[in-house]
């Protein structure tokens, strides 16, 4: 049957990979091949590079990077942070990424993920969701029928920075049913917490669509990994801080998720 | 043609994934006299020795694309004569027919293409099939082939990486190399004299896709 899948996540800024603790105090993490070869060595299913470059400056410069990467480890490789167009899509690809993440210019232009879906296959595009448990306040406000809008999460864009006012489960099916071909669900209530996954929010979205869903935000544990497939319904879960601060490897994240009776890749 | 000067063509006529392909060739023939060529020209596809056929995203796209590029004539030539390896819509091309967009194929292998039919089915652990299946899956032998060359080194059950919501269907047993299970048991790997396919991408599954390409250098078909 069909793995479970383990899939570290790389910050890359500035064309090097960079580990930081809450996005302060970056530091260099070493060389993106290196620790490409080291994450596949330990079992890593596929590897995730988002992008930090704050300016389209430094944005390109992540482009050589895939490139390496690619020539040297064969597992599926994600880029993510700053992809907003069609040729962003074909740019990446033709680096050597197998997949490409949109998040905040799928919310505006909704579009562009029926159009690089339909040019590219939905098996290369992923949409990010960065969702946030509503405020009691929040859930005050009305929707579309007028209604109070009650218990959810909204979706942000921008880095977790603007509330679009987006259901996060409306707006997950809606990207599946632009072609869509999986759904990267980070909780930003979670993210960095190293308290769990929300794994209401990962099992709502999960049973809401039939693509694919991996779960960030928040791992801490190994016994975190394994809930998120277990209770969240995740096909996938994705962790940075736990794997590059060598707090686990991705061979112990795997045997302890076999332990618990969930199908991975050994 | 002597030793060395063999050649792997990996054929581009503008498949998404033929990059991947050709770096993953590339690796498998690392200290091999092997040289390999990502090649859009006819003449080159002619004179080669062995074809990696890649293939993504939809297959009438894939199909038109190959026509358009000149490259189906010495692609089905090849198919007559050499040692070919289909991957993913470069293996689903080989069949007859294929159910996405209701598009006719190459017909070098008897069989059709179809589309997972799982919605609302669970899969063992409780959770909903996903269509595309994406990860990693099983491949096991077939009953038909349980010592195929291409096999040799790779252990029954080794993991590939799939991305796909249609799967072969050959008619004849004896073209089902390898399967697996997807809600229901599929040709995973297909053969039929010097045409070898997967569903899977090879490119993409570690060591265990580089050890399948290396064999694809070595076969004797």
């Amino acid at each position: 049957m069909l793995a479970k899948r383990i899939i570290p996540c790389l910050d890359v800024t500035g064309g090097r990979v960079v580990k930081g603790v809450n996005f302060v105090e970056l530091r260099d993490a070493g060389d993106p091949v290196e620790i490409a070869a080291r994450y596949n060595e330990q079992g890593a299913d596929e590897l995730t590079f988002l992008d930090i470059t704050a300016t389209s400056d430094g944005r390109d410069l992540i482009l050589p990077i895939i490139e390496a990467v690619a020539s040297q480890v064969f597992i599926p490789l994600t880029v993510g942070g700053g992809v907003r167009t069609v040729a962003d899509v074909r740019r990446l690809l033709n680096a050597g990424a197998d997949k490409t993440s949109f998040n905040s210019a799928a919310i505006a232009n909704p579009q562009v993920i029926s159009e690089a879906s339909d040019k590219y296959g939905s098996q290369c595009i992923v949409v990010a969701i960065d969702a946030k448990r509503r405020s009691a306040e929040a859930q005050q406000q009305p929707d579309a029928s007028g209604q109070p809008r009650g218990p959810g999460w909204n979706v942000f864009s921008h880095g977790g920075r603007k509330d679009t006012g987006l259901d996060a489960v409306q707006w997950a099916r809606e990207m599946a049913q632009r072609g869509a071909g999986e759904l990267l669900l980070t909780s930003m209530d979670r993210d960095g917490t190293k308290a769990g996954f929300d794994l209401e929010l990962t099992r709502t979205i999960s049973d809401a669509v039939g693509i694919p869903v991996i779960a960030s935000g928040g791992v801490g544990t190994l016994e975190h990994l394994a809930e998120g497939v277990t209770q969240g319904g995740a096909d996938a879960v994705l962790a940075a801080s736990i794997f590059h601060f060598g707090t686990y490897t991705v061979q112990q994240a795997k045997e302890y998720m076999a332990s618990r009776g969930i199908p991975v890749r050994l | 043609m002597t030793d060395s000067s063999k050649t792997l063509v990996v054929v581009d006529y503008g498949s998404g994934n033929l990059r991947s392909v050709w770096q993953a060739a590339v690796h498998a023939a690392a200290d091999t006299p092997w040289q390999v060529t990502l090649s859009n020209d006819p003449a080159i596809l002619r004179a080669a020795n062995r074809i990696i056929l890649p293939g993504q995203g939809a297959m009438a796209d894939c199909m038109r694309e190959l026509r358009a590029s000149g490259l189906l004539e010495p692609v089905l030539q090849a198919a007559q004569s050499k040692p070919l390896f289909g991957v993913c819509v470069g293996m689903q091309m080989l069949l007859e027919h294929s159910e996405e967009g209701d598009t006719p194929s190459l017909g070098l292998i008897p069989g059709r293409v179809r589309r997972f039919a799982l919605e609302g089915r669970l899969q063992p652990d409780g959770s909903r099939y996903k269509i595309p299946q994406m990860g990693w899956n099983r491949v096991h032998r077939s009953a038909a082939h349980p010592n195929h060359p291409m096999w040799q080194g790779i252990a029954d059950g080794s993991w590939f990486y799939f991305v796909h919501s249609y799967y072969a269907q050959p008619d004849r047993p004896e073209h089902c190399a390898g399967y697996t299970e997807y809600g229901e048991p599929f040709a995973s790997a297909i053969v039929r004299d010097n045409l070898f396919a997967t569903q899977f991408h090879p490119e993409k599954s570690a060591d265990q896709g580089i050890a399948l390409y290396r064999n694809f250098l070595r076969w004797q078909p």
